[in-house]
């Protein structure tokens, strides 16, 4: 059968691609547009490191289908900064060595920033149960949870 | 251990700041590349056939279907990898057999666990590749298996291996079993003690394999050129292990292999051996293209980690002042399919944090039809410190003693004999203990259902091998290319030692991993031995390049290098012609370079020693739902002597880090097998390890008594913060509940089980 | 290899249709944070899937007769960020924030939740004390079923293969009545319940309990409507002794399984708890509202 052709808007440009049925939102970012940023941890919506949004809302690309995407903005990691100047919540993580590996690092701050993005000035407890889809095995989540809560204060306060 | 050397107090500029990591950005903006990261023309992927048995006689694999699908480009069975000697090599704390490590990589004679691989192939899509492993038939004869520690060391049991004989017993057994080894540690005379001894306390206890949990799944691409040279890029601990065990298992000259470190996403221990590395290197050979395997979650759960499970008892003899006469332990840990388990390890920390004049400690290696168990954070410490550190708790209170004061009154200090033979070397253990004793929470009153509970724990730390080489730039700035894979932050703690040492600014050093062909043989990132070893190593050639500065310096000067001294990041003119000339700045002196002897640059190795052990101290604080079983963390506080913190930030992180997995150990993380030998939780939803919301912030204190025999007196701090939790939150139950749970995970149903026994009697 | 189509149809009738001529296993995709995993791991091989997230209908919430009717395909964090209908529906509201991580909320659909038919499935207790009612469209039109008539078993369903879940009405509560809706898991989130209990209760203006309606997750075949359970709170004050029993019925009626979640022991006795706790929820909102 012939691949799906796909047409979509992402990290606000155009987009166009081929995919197969099966192949998942993630398989095409990074095996079609070379976009490893976003990672894959279990393929099944269990620990959040494939985050992106699609229309504005929080998923798992690893449980949509590229063909699904049709039409669709999709954000991921590689859109986060704008140009040459990192978000609040990338810049926040770094500084507060809220990363040990990494590996989770795009997820949560794709995760974070939708949560930002409806709720402002988020307590620490929503801020665990927001991030509650994205595993860390690193860091007990104590400096991820800090360096939001910085990067909310410093996104009210500009 | 090495003599003491004592490095001058000195006042420190750098170290201890909290920069942002020279590899940061990448990592924020997605572009770091990690294993599953790389790309090469012409790529193929790789996917591995496992098993669906937990034991099995392979009678036959037939790939010719496979081989015969459009796209397959080639089709490997352990046929071609070539045979590896029958032979236990390298200490024995840590000792290696090819002829079990090929047998893991690809199953040989038989399947020895649900998920070991026994083929593989290459493809030009994934979807081709899996279709194909579809088509492999294999030919099984399936065996009786044996998952459970007691019973595969049961006379009776299935056989993984029908001529292993027990290795550690005199004369050795006559009959085959599962035990791999015995080992056995004594101090003084435990039956005198025991006979001398007020109070006696024992109990036995259990725990589960756990898994390392990294959220990156192995992964790795390999390039195979036909005149015999490759390449492997992966995510490892260790690429020059990398490179040592995929030459040997492939067949090929350690020469011809070159191995990139690539981001590594996780790994506390799992990633210091090779899975799927050896096997892209042959499908590449035998395809003639490159190829990347990545494991999916499933087979990083069935066919990668975890961690010995066990079956222990331990057996204390106190005095009613709190002096312990008399320490027994017996540790039986599951290796998993192939012998060798960290329970060398566990028999050496259990009861190392402690001063006790009669010891003995037995351990049995075992092997059952589960995954073959790789290091996890501290591997077999923690373990071993369940059983141990739940007993001391028990002993304390048939006392009647607080626990820190208990443990305080029997802590190991320098001059300490170990049950192994050294003399504790270090101090740091007792400051640790007062220093959580001080925490203002220790005294906190408690509400209704709730406890609180103490543990210590021990790990050896490591040294060990490293490279590194430095080189000057022309405007001032510095390379630093060094060997050890940076999990948590060690290209930060390096850059910090550099810039102290060099005497200029941390954003003036770039540290990079380098290649196996890039930089000396570097052992893997494990034992917590990196910012103490490969920062040696980096700070030895940083002197080096002090060194030849002042030559340069000297030549500039037209004077003796003798009358030349460096100074806070300055060649100062010293000796009788001190003053006669302005200092020379490192910059200045780097653009001198082609005028003064050209490039500069200088390379240190060395087999790091002197280490100082590791030791943390706990408490926390829980409460425990009656009607569920349910153990909610409300407060968590860990202690642990840092030596010297380097980057505080990534310090602290690597204590919260250990906390929280040894949170999960404790509480929910098994592996659950049915009748059938399956793992039936292989996939993060159901290997529950703990997320944001299940635990509170963890208060770290690092308490800093510098290892006189590091410059900066560096400590390995990733380690021994695992030790402790599963002791201290079963601790905390106990005083929530009264009830001792000596069965790991205390997950709800157990802790419910435990309370209404307890309501019934 | 088998190639998969995938067609998003426009209308409703349009995707009977499509479901009506597919010559193999055919699925209606709409969160697909089940669908897909079963995919992955083997466990289906569709041959056709059918999306139904452009059909207006299936994503629609619209207020309906002082309830709410919602898409089966709707996300769950559509409603949850609803606020009308979590006012209006706070036990169902309970279940929908339970299911998955806020990622997986962003597809997943309580229709999904209802139709995967899985007996923890944390939207369908909630569903079935609430009272709702699901509408499914086949070749032959539309009917109307309560949702505890949809799941038979674990991963099976009363509909036909040629039908589909449309929507879901939460009817209108009367005057001193909640929900609301607790389930147990180890973790505080990601999980799947052990066990779970919704209850939806009604009182009458001297707090005595008139209607009541219990329902349990994970403790059978399918979720279970419990009616004794209910029958223990009406008439009472939902006093200690009311939840006594209701505790009591609720362990009663479980028929659970050992399994690698919890024992069936520990079911059981959760089970009671939890009805319990749920119903203390539900009582204090039921206060609160007139």
């Amino acid at each position: 059968m012939a691949k799906h052709h796909v047409t979509a808007t992402l990290n606000g440009s155009p987009v166009e691609f081929l995919c197969e049925t099966q192949q998942t939102l993630l398989e095409v970012l990074r095996d079609e547009l070379n976009l490893t940023g976003t990672k894959e941890g279990c393929a099944t919506g269990d620990c959040g490191a494939c985050s992106v949004t699609v229309g504005g809302r929080l998923v798992c690309s690893c449980l949509v289908l590229g063909a699904e995407v049709e039409g669709k903005r999709i954000e991921t990691i590689e859109g986060m900064a704008s140009g040459t100047e990192l978000h609040p919540l990338q810049q926040k993580f770094l500084e507060h060595a809220a990363l040990q590996c990494g590996i989770c690092t795009p997820g949560m701050l794709i995760a974070a920033r939708s949560l930002l993005e409806r709720k402002p000035d988020p307590t620490e407890e929503e801020v665990r149960y927001w991030l509650a889809g994205n595993l860390c095995r690193c860091t007990g989540y104590n400096k991820i949870v800090d360096a939001v809560l910085a990067a909310a204060g410093e996104m009210r306060r500009a | 251990m090495a003599d003491t050397v004592l490095y001058p107090e000195r006042e420190l500029k750098v170290v201890g700041t909290q920069p942002v990591r020279p590899d940061g950005v990448p990592k924020v903006t997605g572009l770091a590349q990690y294993g599953a990261d790389f790309t090469l023309p012409g790529m193929l992927w790789g996917r591995i056939l496992r098993s669906p048995h937990a034991h099995a006689r392979i009678r036959a694999i037939n790939t010719k279907k496979a081989e015969a699908l459009p796209g397959v480009k080639a089709v490997i069975t352990a046929a071609d990898l070539p045979e590896q000697k029958f032979d236990y090599v390298g200490p024995e704390r840590v000792a290696i057999n090819f002829w079990h490590m090929t047998r893991n990589i690809l199953a040989r004679e038989k399947v020895l666990y649900e998920g070991h691989a026994l083929a593989a192939v290459a493809a030009t899509s994934k979807s081709i590749a899996e279709e194909a492993l579809k088509l492999i038939e294999v030919d099984y004869e399936v065996l009786p298996h044996v998952i459970d520690v007691d019973e595969a060391m049961q006379p009776d049991a299935p056989l993984l291996f029908e001529d292993m004989i027990t290795r550690g017993v005199q004369p050795p057994p006559t009959k085959p079993s599962n035990v791999s080894k015995r080992i056995e540690f004594k101090l003084g005379d435990v039956d005198k003690g025991f006979a001398a001894a007020d109070e006696i306390v024992e109990a036995s206890y259990k725990t589960k394999p756990v898994h390392q949990g990294y959220i990156e799944p192995h992964a790795c691409l390999a390039r195979f050129d036909t005149d015999g040279q490759a390449e492997v890029w992966s995510s490892s601990q260790g690429h020059f292990v990398v490179r040592t065990f995929t030459s040997r298992l492939v067949g090929m000259k350690v020469g011809d292999l070159r191995c990139h470190a690539a981001e590594i996403g996780g790994a506390f221990g799992g990633k210091t051996v090779v899975y799927v590395e050896p096997i892209a290197v042959v499908l590449s050979k035998k395809s003639g293209h490159p190829v990347k395997i990545m494991m999916s979650r499933e087979e990083v759960f069935k066919a990668s980690g975890p961690t010995s499970g066990a079956s222990m008892t331990i057996k204390l003899g106190v005095m009613r002042d709190g002096r312990i006469v008399a320490a027994e332990g017996i540790f039986k840990y599951q290796a998993g399919a192939f012998p060798t388990s960290p329970v060398m390890n566990g028999c050496m920390c259990s009861f190392a944090p402690y001063d006790i004049a009669n010891v003995r400690t037995i351990g049995y290696d075992v092997v059952c039809n589960r995954p073959k168990t790789v290091a996890y954070r501290a591997p077999g410490s923690p373990i071993s410190a369940f059983a141990a550190e739940s007993t001391m708790d028990l002993a304390a209170r048939r006392i009647g003693m607080d626990p820190i004061e208990f443990r305080l009154k029997n802590i190991a200090r320098p001059g300490s004999q170990t049950v192994w033979g050294a003399k504790l070397a270090h101090a740091g253990f007792a400051e640790t203990l007062h220093a959580l004793q001080k925490h203002p929470g220790y005294k906190a009153p408690l509400g209704k259902n709730q406890g609180r509970g103490v543990a210590a724990g021990y790990w050896f730390n490591g040294g060990g091998e490293s490279s590194a080489t430095v080189h000057v730039n022309e405007d001032g700035t510095v390379v630093v290319a060094e060997g050890s894979p940076d999990i948590g932050g060690s290209r930060a703690s390096i850059a910090l030692m550099a810039a102290e040492t060099l005497g200029i600014p941390y954003e003036n050093v770039r540290p990079i991993v380098a290649d196996t062909n890039s930089v000396g043989y570097t052992q893997a990132t494990g034992g917590s031995r990196v910012t103490y070893a490969t920062g040696m190593t980096v700070i030895n050639a940083c002197n080096k390049v002090i060194d030849e500065m002042c030559v340069r310096a000297a030549k500039l000067w037209k004077v003796e290098r003798a009358d030349v001294i460096w100074e806070d990041g300055h060649a100062r003119p010293a000796g009788k012609r001190a003053g006669e000339f302005e200092p020379l700045s490192f910059k200045a002196i780097a653009a001198k370079r082609t005028a003064t002897g050209g490039p500069i640059t200088a390379s240190a190795a060395m087999n790091a020693e002197g280490q100082a052990p590791g030791f943390s101290a706990q408490f926390c604080d829980v409460e425990v739902d009656p009607d569920t079983g349910y153990v909610k963390i409300l407060r968590y506080v860990a202690a642990q002597d840092v030596g010297r913190a380097i980057h505080p930030g990534y310090c602290e992180g690597q204590i919260h880090g250990g906390v929280v997995q040894g949170i999960g150990w404790a509480l929910n993380e098994e592996y659950i097998y049915d009748r059938n030998g399956r793992m039936e939780n292989p996939g993060f939803l159901d290997y529950r390890i703990p997320v944001a919301s299940d635990v509170p912030m963890i208060e770290a204190i690092m308490v800093e008594v510098p290892n006189p025999n590091h410059p900066y007196g560096v400590k390995g701090v990733a380690e021994a913060n695992i030790v402790p939790p599963t002791a201290t939150i079963a601790n905390a139950v106990h005083s929530a509940t009264g009830l001792r749970l000596t069965d790991l995970p205390m997950s709800p149903p157990k802790v419910l089980a435990a309370l209404d026994s307890a309501r019934k009697r | 290899m088998s190639a998969m189509r995938y067609e998003r149809p426009g209308t409703l009738e349009a995707a009977v249709a499509l479901l009506s001529g597919a010559t193999g296993a055919a699925r209606v995709l709409a969160g697909g944070t089940d669908l897909l995993v079963q995919m992955r791991t083997g466990r289906i091989e569709p041959q056709l899937l059918v999306d139904c997230k452009d059909i207006p209908e299936m994503t629609a919430i619209v207020a309906d007769d002082g309830g709410f009717r919602f898409g089966a395909a709707t996300p769950c964090m559509a409603l949850v960020e609803h606020e009308a209908f979590t006012k209006a529906c706070p036990g169902v509201i309970d279940g929908v924030k339970l299911i998955g991580s806020i990622q997986v909320k962003g597809r997943a659909s309580v229709g999904g939740n209802v139709c995967n038919a899985s007996p923890a499935a944390d939207s369908v207790p909630a569903l079935i004390a609430a009272g709702a009612v699901a509408t499914i469209i086949g070749p032959g039109g539309r009917r109307e079923t309560r949702v505890e008539n949809i799941a038979t078993g674990p991963g099976k369903t009363s509909l036909a293969r040629d039908e589909i879940l449309v929507s879901l009405l939460v009817p209108r509560k009367p005057p001193h009545s909640a929900d609301a809706y607790l389930r147990f898991t180890p973790r505080t989130e990601m999980d799947i319940a052990v066990v779970s209990a919704g209850v939806n209760l009604t009182l009458d203006r001297d707090g005595v309990c008139r209607k009541a309606r219990v329902s349990l997750g994970a403790v059978a075949e399918r979720a279970l409507l419990v009616s004794e359970a209910g029958a223990a709170l009406i008439g009472t004050t939902v006093d200690e002794a009311a939840l006594e029993k209701l505790a009591a019925a609720a362990a009663a009626a479980c028929k659970p399984i050992d399994d690698k979640r919890g024992t069936k022991a520990y079911r059981i006795k959760v089970a009671g708890v939890l009805a319990r706790r749920a119903a203390q929820i539900a009582l204090d909102r039921a206060r609160k509202v007139n």
